[in-house]
């Protein structure tokens, strides 16, 4: 069964076509890493899925019918997170604002809701999160406890847009382990989007690659070639392997590297240091 | 003069106090108000939106003096104006978060016309004092029904929007994606703001609204780390000040509202300083 299915469709947003014409199908259970340069759409392209932002033309369908605004079988984490830094609020709290957040009146919870959010947390090592407040968290240990949110309700899709970013390295790896462990073991389906292939090449089923109004979807294989990426970053892109990893360059430079540091700033440059190694 | 030497004599001076009608009247309105500011307050500070409610209140004192200027209750006019500036500042939401110079062109335009209307009324004075410093020693049976109705509704309608307001507040990318009408929900927990705002300004007044509002919500904030407790503490708190702050008055002839004010500023920065919040960090 396809989880999501673009047929001939058009994503337009603010008179920008980000997708143009595009059709691709991704199966049950699959792990695609998302990719592509800066503004080609990869966030555009989740809040679609998530029925924010229905296709100009053509058809986009998710657990085969339209997307339906506040699906619950989907968990979605957010590229932007508006995070107050010193929030004096408990994990605990944090998380439990998202479950049935949508709903009028009190915010009471059942004595399952407290279960399921517990045993969300204990799931993914974020169990002592829940009495700490958010002010005293670091960038990995909230995002940890991010990522249980989107986990809450045994979704069947997970939407998790740039999680790696101004992540340690350290934390990067035990970030993805998580979702792959999490995802595997109850076949769910998960749309990765990052800035570098390489990290995900060990745990990624097939590559989403968008840019230029298009889409590439394939195995790494088929996908991260000369000729395919160079029409979606619309310049002359050479791909190098070098020890089982792949390297997007243009005329030398490395692509994916740029866009990162470009996004997060000069001081975050040593999340990279790996790739040397 | 009131001299309270022994623990008889406090009991006997608090007996005393409540003998007055209106001594009742301000504890009774007081508290209403307070735990009103307190309830509201909270969310204001959690969603960093303080500057809406001193905006509101500076706003509300041109409708207050015009409702006067008028023949009508300043208290209506002060909700008329707030509501109306609530559910202003949240339609245009965002594009106006941010824009201090333009809000501050605003608000003194708004403290002019109220300085205008005034000049053209009569008791000039007397008027301008208490809707700028709060009277609460004058306040009348009426007027304690009428804090406790606009109280019910706001609390009313705060208990209705609760639970998306605070995911909005918290995650409000994600809450968006799950459904939550952020607009709406801005927009309703602003006109709740100005209905709060206008509750807190009959008692410490328009420029000391911040004593309820702001004050007793950033100091429960210091000191819990759950959303109930942190409400509830707040409420407690603005109450606990406000009533302490009339009783201090009382005892001394300070005017009730540098009372409450003095005990809100207290009360914020003991839990702001390095000691309180390690001590009881440590508990």
């Amino acid at each position: 069964m396809n989880v999501v299915e673009l047929d001939r469709a058009t994503i337009t947003i603010g008179g920008r076509d980000i997708l143009v014409d595009t059709s691709f199908a991704i199966r049950r259970g699959e792990f695609i890493g998302v990719l592509g340069p800066n503004g080609a759409g990869k966030t555009t392209l989740m809040r679609a899925i998530l029925g924010l932002l229905p296709p100009s033309a053509g058809t986009l369908r998710v657990f085969g019918r339209v997307p339906l605004r506040g699906d619950p079988n989907i968990g979605y984490l957010p590229q932007v997170r508006t995070v107050v830094s010193d929030l004096r609020v408990r994990g605990f709290d944090f998380v439990a604002s998202s479950v049935h957040g949508d709903r009028w009146g009190l915010p009471l919870l059942t004595r399952a809701d407290r279960a399921m959010i517990a045993k969300t947390l204990d799931a993914v090592g974020a169990g002592d999160l829940a009495t700490r407040p958010l002010s005293e968290m670091s960038g990995g240990e909230r995002q940890r406890l991010l990522l249980a949110q989107t986990l809450l309700g045994e979704p069947q899709l997970l939407l998790l847009d740039e999680p790696l970013i101004s992540l340690d390295y350290r934390y990067q790896e035990a970030v993805i382990d998580l979702v792959r462990s999490f995802a595997r073991e109850r076949n769910i389906t998960v749309l990765f989007s990052a800035h570098e292939l390489n990290q995900l090449i060990g745990t990624l089923d097939r590559v989403l690659y968008l840019g230029n109004g298009r889409a590439a979807l394939g195995t790494v294989d088929e996908v991260a070639t000369a000729p395919v990426l160079s029409q979606l970053y619309g310049t002359d892109i050479q791909v190098v392997h070098a020890d089982g990893h792949i390297f997007v360059l243009s005329r030398g430079r490395d692509v994916e590297r740029a866009d990162h540091a470009h996004d997060d700033g000069p001081g975050h440059g040593h999340h990279h240091g790996h790739h040397h190694a | 003069m009131r001299t309270t030497t022994a623990p008889g004599t406090v009991i006997t001076t608090a007996i005393t106090m409540l003998e007055y009608d209106f001594m009742r009247n301000a504890f009774a309105a007081a508290g209403v108000a307070a735990v009103v500011s307190g309830l509201v307050g909270y969310f204001l500070v959690l969603r960093g939106q303080t500057f809406a409610g001193h905006a509101l209140s500076h706003i509300g004192f041109a409708g207050a003096t015009g409702a006067v200027l008028i023949g009508l209750a300043s208290v209506w006019g002060l909700v008329g104006m707030t509501v109306v500036a609530g559910i202003g500042m949240g339609i245009l939401g965002e594009r106006i978060s941010g824009r201090d110079v333009a809000i501050g062109v605003v608000l003194s335009l708004a403290l002019g016309f109220g300085l205008l209307f005034l000049h053209y009324y009569t008791a000039f004075a007397t008027q301008a004092t208490a809707l700028l410093f709060g009277n609460v020693l004058a306040v009348d049976q009426k007027m304690i029904v009428t804090l406790a109705g606009l109280g019910v509704v706001t609390l009313g309608g705060l208990a209705a929007i609760m639970r998306p307001l605070i995911f909005a507040s918290l995650q409000p990318e994600l809450a968006e994606a799950k459904g939550v009408p952020l607009r709406f929900v801005s927009i309703a927990f602003l006109t709740i703001v100005a209905l709060a705002v206008a509750e807190s300004a009959q008692i410490v007044g328009i420029l000391l609204v911040f004593a309820l509002m702001v004050g007793p919500p950033a100091t429960a904030q210091a000191l819990t780390k759950g959303l109930w407790g942190g409400m509830l503490l707040s409420a407690a708190l603005a109450l606990a000040e406000a009533w302490a702050g009339i009783a201090i008055a009382y005892h001394t002839d300070w005017p009730v509202s540098f009372c409450i004010a003095i005990l809100s500023a207290l009360g914020y920065f003991l839990t702001r300083g390095s000691f309180l919040p390690r001590l009881v960090k440590r508990r």
